[in-house]
């Protein structure tokens, strides 16, 4: 019954990007993170013609139930966020760090869009501060050792991350198979 | 059941021999958590009035087959989802997307850019006036054409269930020869993706009009 998916094609600039898709909270906000990086291809090239949503809990661990992941208020926090890459390959996002959900170590939904991705590809953004919850966190478990990196954001300064995503390759970012 | 969605790689369409993952995907034992089993709540103040009329975006009207596109988004079990937030894009009558990478040479409308959006409704229906989009070329391969086709998104009520697809319409003689579209393996869930003219929804004197329902993956917690 599924309906099949189709790739979001070359062509999605002026339909899907919208005015604050990437700044989920104003970059003045005291507990206001920065998380950028590249989507890259299997030959390490940038991909210029991709889009990355993310949905995540808020500081506390709440999972959001509200509007204004369209429209930013620059108050209430909505959880999703959307950023098309630029010429090379680069997203970013304002947000804030999320809470842990359950037994989990935080971390951040993250979809994959782009031309030549027939389907998204589903991961998540763990926070290298957070060790000693990775240890026992259940999905990191199931990740063979030398590929879970992929997963975990480097730190690039004072509330700054960087997460790059590897579709493909050597350093091919971990995928998830929902 | 078989997975109706196209494999990554599908080497008929080129661009997915590079982008495509190699790796086998980690299909965690406890499936998705809490985060990814929900998804953002959309609400209709952050929408305007006429987001889901693309022939009402410009101080004039487009040129082209003025058409009605409406159905429901259901879940696996055929429920509706209302509220979902459903988004289109799509190229003019002439086949041609306003976006700076088109090197189609063909007109742009200045009355129509392409791009809407809307809110299922209690039943889970979403409707948009539009213009029949036309088929345009691409550089896949030698003379590739790609069928007329509306671009669609969706959320529903897990991220784990986002959608993005392509709409097609019916008897398009350019399906046989278009990599995307046979990119899924079978032709049963290939139908699934084009619509069907529907007279009940045609307006009199002024749109056709068609159907198409837009079923999401099983919510997981029910996989």
């Amino acid at each position: 019954m599924t309906t099949p998916s189709q790739t979001v094609g070359p062509f999605f600039g002026y339909g899907l990007p919208y005015e604050g898709g990437s700044e989920l909270v104003p970059g003045w906000r005291p507990d206001a993170i920065r998380v950028r990086g590249r989507v890259l291809d299997g030959a390490g090239e940038p991909v210029p013609d991709a889009l990355v949503e993310i949905w995540q809990a808020d500081g506390s661990g709440e999972i959001p139930r509200r509007p204004g992941g369209l429209v930013r208020a620059g108050h209430d926090f909505s959880g999703f966020g959307r950023c098309p890459t630029d010429a090379a390959g680069g997203y970013w996002f304002g947000t804030v760090k999320p809470g842990p959900v359950g037994e989990g170590a935080p971390y951040i939904a993250v979809l994959v869009f782009a031309r030549g991705l027939l389907k998204p590809v589903f991961t998540r953004l763990y926070f290298p501060e957070d060790g000693a919850a990775h240890g026992t966190d259940p999905l990191l478990a199931e990740v063979p050792a030398e590929r879970r990196a992929t997963l975990i954001a480097e730190r690039e300064g004072e509330r700054e991350y960087r997460f790059d995503i590897h579709l493909q390759g050597e350093r091919e970012t971990v995928f998830l198979g929902f | 059941m078989t997975d109706p969605h196209p494999p990554y790689l599908s080497p008929g369409y080129r661009s997915t021999v590079l982008r495509a993952p190699a790796r086998e995907l980690v299909m965690p034992k406890l499936g998705p958590d809490s985060v990814e089993l929900t998804s953002p709540v959309f609400g209709h103040q952050e929408l305007g009035r006429l987001d889901n009329d693309l022939t009402r975006q410009h101080s004039g009207e487009p040129i082209g087959e003025r058409i009605i596109v409406t159905g429901r988004v259901l879940d696996g079990a055929g429920r509706p989802v209302p509220d979902a937030l459903v988004e289109v894009w799509q190229a003019n009558a002439a086949g041609r997307y306003p976006h700076l990478a088109d090197q189609h040479p063909a007109p742009l409308d200045p009355n129509f850019t392409g791009a809407g959006r809307c809110l299922t409704d209690a039943d889970g229906r979403y409707r948009f006036v539009t213009i029949k989009p036309g088929a345009y070329p691409w550089r896949n391969h030698h003379n590739a054409w790609r069928p007329a086709h509306i671009h669609f998104s969706v959320f529903g009520t897990a991220f784990t269930q986002r959608l993005v697809t392509q709409m097609y319409f019916p008897g398009d003689p350019l399906f046989p020869f278009d990599p995307i579209f046979q990119s899924i393996p079978r032709q049963e869930d290939r139908e699934k993706l084009i619509c069907r003219f529907d007279m009940d929804t045609t307006v009199p004197e002024w749109a056709l009009g068609h159907q198409w329902d837009i079923v999401l993956g099983d919510t997981p917690m029910e996989a």
